[in-house]
């Protein structure tokens, strides 16, 4: 029972893992929270649903086109929320997009309704057992998906050239100028990246619970903040770790508390571990 | 005098005014909470649970919610010290969301239904003056000592404990004190709406608040208030939209941000001198 519960922790956490990655990107490099992230995740899944009912493609090419799609949204948000406002404080990118999340949402509700919608599996129904474990065709595809893209993303960011001058870009801005680094090109990619992994994240989501609705983006964009609180702020291994953990806390405070208290659970979980370690478990302290 | 409508709308600017100068005091010593919708739900529920529950007077369950609303602050507030800037925003936001998780779970008061048949006492009247008190408050805060040291703490917090600032008391009280305001303000709204419920105080009420003081400009206390009024006004006057109401509603506070950075009354936007020198078309005074 435990094993189980462990197990849709880790397909919960995993794709928490995602979105909190998108968060971690922007903020490490910006040092600035892009508020409309839980929006875009929500309209990758959207996207996907389009691309599977009306466009009639598999559930795996619906993934690439919800991908391209979030990050092309992402490009938009950088350009209208971030370049111009960059300079001037951490607050104004914030209201920014604040107010695109409102937009992006009430858009959704206008084009797809306010309810929430069936999301087509298009994946068979299949069991297998695995010890005591049951594990279902869906709960693979899933994992494979999100660890597969989580590792594409730790060689990318570590081994290629871009990856590397996106590091740099997070250290310093303005050094990263003066070695030559294309900063303004390296912030708006960085944005596509942490888009497009916020979309494959809303269509992970909505495969796992079959249902889609525009309000989704809302509390996943504030658990994907806990989690890089969690993590600390621009820490890419503590974002992966932070989603995973997330999602154990979740489906163990559901399975054995009380389910209506399962926000509250992760959320104190977070102030506790800020009044104890205010850069969060594996953030840097900085002077 | 107004109609009812206008009346009631009236009555919303007001209380926002004094929530956005509730958020504005705690961002004066230079901290950021997106919890205040807490604290106004603790007023609104301790004063409501004081006059229903004890039958206390109005005037005192109010003052009362107030203070349970600064205790909170006070025990919110002095933990969270060490935290900053995005930091201390994100553990308010988490206090704020635990908040309405506990409250819509204690069957006592409500849970997820809320209390109905609150006493309606709130008019304008009471609305206006006490807006009215603490606006004065304001005009006197921006050169007193108490000012100065939030200022100061606000700008450079190193550099302010190095001229004997006690950051830490400053911090406190500026938090503590916004709380209190916020508890007032909600308790105001409870007994003016004479319905509550958890819902009335998400994390989505505690972003309008900020959004009040940020778009409206956090430079002086003339900002937040016309931002309260501002983002009051909007959905009224854009009623006629229906449901493209929020979409445009949205879209503005991002025109907002790019056209006025520091949100729409600046400090210089209040200076006589900065006016009359655009009247006289000469040029603004290059920066030292």
């Amino acid at each position: 029972m435990l094993a189980q519960q462990l197990l849709n922790g880790l397909t919960l956490g995993s794709t928490y893992a995602l979105v909190a990655l998108g968060f971690t990107l922007v903020f490490g490099i910006l040092g600035m929270i892009n508020f409309a992230h839980g929006e875009i995740f929500m309209l990758g899944a959207y996207m996907a649903l389009l691309l599977v009912t009306v466009g009639q493609f598999s559930i795996f090419w619906a993934l690439v086109g919800a991908m391209l799609g979030t990050a092309i949204l992402g490009m938009i948000v950088e350009r209208v929320s971030f370049r111009p406002l960059r300079k001037v404080s951490i607050l104004a990118p914030l209201i920014s997009t604040i107010g695109l999340s409102i937009f992006l949402r009430s858009l959704a509700q206008i084009l797809f309704g306010a309810e929430s919608t069936r999301f087509p599996v298009g994946i068979k129904t299949a069991f297998y057992q695995l010890g005591p474990l049951q594990v279902s065709l869906l709960q693979i595809v899933i994992l494979a998906i999100s660890f597969g893209l989580m590792a594409i993303f730790q060689v990318f960011i570590k081994k290629t050239k871009i990856g590397k001058a996106m590091r740099a870009t997070s250290e310093s801005l303005y050094t990263a100028g003066l070695l030559g680094i294309p900063v303004n090109r390296i912030i708006f990619l960085s944005f596509a990246v942490a888009s497009a992994l916020g979309g494959v994240a809303g269509v992970l989501l909505g495969l796992n619970f079959n249902a889609i609705s525009p309000l989704m983006g809302k509390m996943v964009g504030l658990k994907g903040l806990t989690i890089i609180i969690l993590g600390g702020m621009g820490n890419i291994t503590g974002a992966m770790v932070g989603g995973l953990f997330l999602g154990f806390v979740e489906v163990l405070s559901v399975g054995y508390l009380t389910s209506s208290y399962r926000d509250a659970v992760a959320f104190a979980l977070m102030f506790l571990v800020l009044l104890i370690r205010p850069t969060g478990l594996f953030g840097r302290i900085v002077k | 005098m107004f109609d009812a409508y206008t009346s009631q709308v009236l009555t919303f600017i007001g209380i926002n005014s004094i929530l956005a100068l509730s958020l504005y005091v705690t961002a004066l010593a230079g901290q950021l909470s997106v919890g205040h919708a807490a604290f106004m739900g603790i007023g609104a529920y301790t004063s409501t649970l004081l006059m229903t529950k004890l039958g206390w007077p109005f005037f005192l369950s109010t003052v009362g919610g107030a203070i349970m609303g600064g205790v909170f602050g006070f025990c919110i507030g002095l933990p969270t010290l060490r935290l900053k800037d995005l930091y201390l925003a994100i553990a308010t936001l988490a206090f704020n969301i635990i908040w309405v998780v506990v409250v819509m779970n204690v069957e006592a008061v409500g849970g997820a239904l809320g209390i109905f048949n609150v006493p309606k006492v709130t008019n304008n009247a009471i609305v206006y003056i006490s807006l009215a008190v603490l606006l004065l408050f304001f005009f006197r805060l921006q050169d007193s000592r108490l000012g100065r040291a939030f200022r100061a703490i606000q700008e450079d917090e190193t550099a302010a404990r190095a001229m004997g600032v006690n950051a830490v008391y400053y911090k406190v009280y500026a938090f503590t004190l916004g709380a209190l305001l916020a508890a007032y303000a909600g308790s105001l709204y409870a007994h003016f709406v004479t319905f509550i419920s958890p819902h009335d105080f998400e994390v989505d009420r505690s972003i309008e608040i900020l959004l009040f003081v940020v778009l409206g400009g956090s430079q002086t206390f003339v900002g937040p208030v016309f931002g309260a009024i501002l983002l009051t006004l909007a959905p009224e006057v854009l009623r006629f939209l229906a449901e493209y109401r929020l979409l445009v509603y949205g879209l503005m506070f991002v025109f907002i941000m790019l056209l006025r950075h520091e949100g729409i009354i600046e400090e210089h936007t209040l200076s006589w001198k900065s006016w009359s020198r655009v009247l006289r078309r000469e040029k603004r005074e290059p920066a030292p």
